[in-house]
């Protein structure tokens, strides 16, 4: 483990401060007027507003009009080409009220399991197996287990589909290979397993992506906090829930946060392996918003239903940043 | 004077017919410069609607069938009515009347398959019975024959049927054709143009769910055909090891090449011989005119000229089978291709066509494709199915 570098203690947090100590000394405003008094010192000036101008229009542009625009869409009644009737919150009502959307959004919080859980637990074992021992030949590895990220979920998607084909599918096939027969399934066409089965697509993508950022979190905890855990004699479950796991908190949070967004924004998958059935069993929200958007002409709805979901991640991300930090503290 | 067609004809056969008719139109009309806009169907449709009413709209585009395309465009009177031309140039004599009707709306777009014409189509289709000649020796001429056939198929180690519903579009045509040996074609056809009285909760509506629920529980379809792709469903059958195939005449080139003479084509017979055939079909997207057209005589020429006796020569040296009526002598009649259209005559004189189920509605694909699913699987029980997409319908239906 010679890459490791012993953790220093001036981290750049700390520089900031510093920096903003030094700032008393009260230096000439160059731009900012000559009332000094009137502002405490390293306070934002108006003039800084104008060099985040430029940025701030591509957002405004491209992010905030357009949310805006979906927010005012979701609260009408509208097919995309006559004149929509005012439809007040109802849009939003349907989502929490009618069953078939409702389902949906069951559906993403189930998927949560397989597209965070399952990826950041795999890559959590495989990071505490690194932190122990040295692993050769473990770039490669890694570059192998992440590959998966590189590949275009359509593709993914496509190739999932053909190996969960009941009957010349790889894994059906394997199973018959190893004397399993018994255990080949339907996957995507059985009523109970084709919400597990898109699910574990996920987890075969996203595990390479948690497994690549909690091992290089645990290149970064000092080794000298598992010498000490060794000298007070902890095995290595007590050394992974003492030092690694607490170590990787903030990794953790990325990890999680990042994963979540991509199963409840998740729409490909369901898109190109089964559409949303067999009956309406894998329908999720994002793919409700594409098929009343494009499909059936209900513009409103889809938006609501799109709003209801950006609200969802956002609430799910605060509170998985609020966990790892308040752990932190 | 330049004419934009936005049109989706972008694959082999469809590709080759529309680039030759438009050569062949500019070389008779050399003031008509066409400007032609191809997409995918998935691109056309979803891009369609916000060109049609945007400030440069093209002069004609297919806008396809059914209340959640051509109707909203009608409602939004963003389409020509065309019916003035169709006296003009004499367009009800090409066609059979079923096909006519799936062009039609009234001026509100409330009522489906009556009032103004507002397109033509080119090319027909028909969902039917493929069969493989090594495996049934004689086609069966009576329903109790198909599922007698059926039956001895399943104990000789086969799979009577081959189906695939992963993509939950397929099991409406394997209902449909079912439903067309309990219902009359008229009775479809009313309920799928949301006729007064019409009703999805009939008794041959029932009916034809037990038959084809029945069939499923004998296992004469693919096993765990809910998981089954539509294309590896079909790639089965050319292996020769199943009997039977539902499916669409746009297989015909593909399974054609795979077997070559020993498939062959015709529709699921009726309950007893000799009646009328009745068959699940339809015809391509429709060519229509916006109402922003500078040139509507120009485009209504267009249409005219890609749809008349010529242009069903041209479709068939193309390999595409005509919807309009074909000049005598042109139609092929051997092979596989020969049993289709012969079949597609046959129902066009007998007015046997039934239209896709999904025009319904605007949601009435996702209702019907997943209650279908959840039917076959033993989820619902036929009244069950019956009942729960009739709910789904007449929401839409009160709404009128």
């Amino acid at each position: 483990m010679s890459a490791i570098e012993p953790a220093t203690t001036s981290s750049p947090a700390s520089a900031v401060a510093a920096g903003v100590a030094g700032a008393e000394a009260r230096p000439d405003w160059p731009l900012g007027g000559t009332r000094k008094e009137a502002r405490p010192p390293g306070e934002p000036r108006r003039v800084g507003y104008l060099y985040v101008l430029p940025a701030f229009l591509i957002l405004a542009g491209f992010i905030l009009y357009p949310l805006g625009h979906a927010v005012y869409l979701s609260l009408w009644h509208w097919d995309g080409l006559t004149v929509g009737t005012w439809a007040g919150l109802s849009n939003y009502g349907d989502v929490v009220s009618d069953p078939a959307l409702r389902a949906a959004f069951g559906h993403a919080l189930l998927l949560l399991v397989f597209y965070a859980l399952l990826p950041v637990a795999i890559g959590l074992l495989i990071a505490g197996l690194v932190a122990r021992a040295q692993v050769r030949g473990l770039a490669f590895f890694r570059t192998v287990i992440f590959l998966p990220q590189v590949i275009a979920m359509v593709v993914v998607a496509v190739m999932w589909r053909m190996i969960y084909d009941p009957e010349n599918g790889a894994l059906n096939e394997l199973l018959r290979a190893v004397g399993l027969g018994s255990l080949t399934q339907s996957w995507l066409g059985d009523f109970n397993l084709a919400l597990p089965s898109v699910g574990g697509i996920a987890t075969w993508v996203y595990y390479g992506l948690a497994m690549v950022l909690l091992t290089a979190g645990v290149q970064k905890i000092p080794q000298s906090l598992y010498d000490a855990a060794r000298v007070d004699g902890a095995g290595p479950v007590r050394e992974f829930f003492a030092v690694t796991l607490p170590g990787l908190r903030g990794e953790i949070a990325v990890a999680l946060t990042l994963t979540t967004i991509f199963a409840l924004r998740n729409f490909d998958l369901v898109y190109i392996t089964t559409k949303g059935g067999p009956g309406n069993q894998t329908s999720v929200p994002a793919f409700e918003v594409y098929d009343r958007a494009f499909q059936s002409g209900q513009v409103g709805s889809a938006a609501a239903i799109g709003i209801s979901l950006a609200l969802v991640i956002f609430l799910i991300s605060v509170l998985i940043n609020r966990v790892a930090e308040r752990g932190a503290r | 004077m330049t004419l934009t067609v936005w049109d989706q004809e972008v694959r082999g056969g469809q590709a080759a017919q529309i680039r030759e008719l438009n050569k062949q139109f500019q070389e008779k009309y050399p003031n008509v410069t066409i400007k032609r806009v191809a997409k995918s169907f998935e691109d056309l449709n979803t891009t369609l609607k916000l060109a049609v009413s945007g400030p440069r709209a093209p002069d004609v585009v297919q806008a396809n069938q059914g209340r959640p395309v051509m109707g909203q465009l009608v409602r939004a009177r963003l389409l020509r009515p065309l019916t003035d031309y169709e006296q003009v140039y004499g367009w009800d004599d090409r066609y059979s009347k079923l096909l006519l009707d799936l062009n039609k709306f009234s001026p509100d777009a409330k009522q489906f398959g009556v009032g103004d014409l507002y397109g033509l189509s080119q090319m027909g289709e028909i969902v039917g019975l493929f069969y493989n000649k090594r495996l049934v020796r004689t086609v069966p001429e009576t329903l109790e024959q198909f599922e007698q056939q059926l039956a001895a198929a399943k104990r000789a180690g086969q799979t009577p049927i081959e189906f695939g519903n992963l993509d939950k579009w397929p099991g409406i045509h394997e209902y449909e054709t079912v439903l067309g040996r309990y219902a009359t074609p008229q009775q479809v056809s009313d309920f799928v143009f949301a006729a007064d009285g019409a009703s999805f909760d009939a008794p041959e509506f029932t009916d034809a769910a037990r038959a084809i629920q029945g069939w499923a529980k004998s296992g004469y379809f693919t096993e765990d055909f809910n998981g089954v792709g539509y294309d590896p469903a079909w790639q089965r059958f050319t292996r020769g090891q199943s009997p039977y195939l539902i499916a669409g005449t746009w297989l015909v080139a593909d399974l054609a090449r795979a077997m070559g003479d020993d498939v062959g084509f015709t529709i699921l017979p009726a309950r007893s011989a000799g009646e009328d055939p009745v068959a699940l079909g339809g015809e391509g997207l429709p060519f229509t005119i916006t109402t922003a057209s500078k040139n509507p005589d120009v485009a209504a020429a267009y249409i005219d000229f890609i749809t008349d006796a010529n242009a069903a020569r041209v479709l068939v040296e193309t390999d595409n089978l005509p919807a309009m009526t074909v000049p005598d002598g042109v139609a092929p009649t051997d092979g596989l291709i020969g049993d289709v259209f012969s079949a597609w005559r046959e129902l066009n004189a007998a007015n046997g066509i039934i239209p896709y189920l999904d025009y319904a509605t605007p949601t009435f694909y996702d209702d019907i494709s997943a209650a279908i699913q959840e039917l076959l699987a033993g989820k619902q029980s036929p009244e069950e199915f019956t009942q729960g997409v009739e709910a789904k319908y007449s929401e839409f239906a009160g709404s009128l």
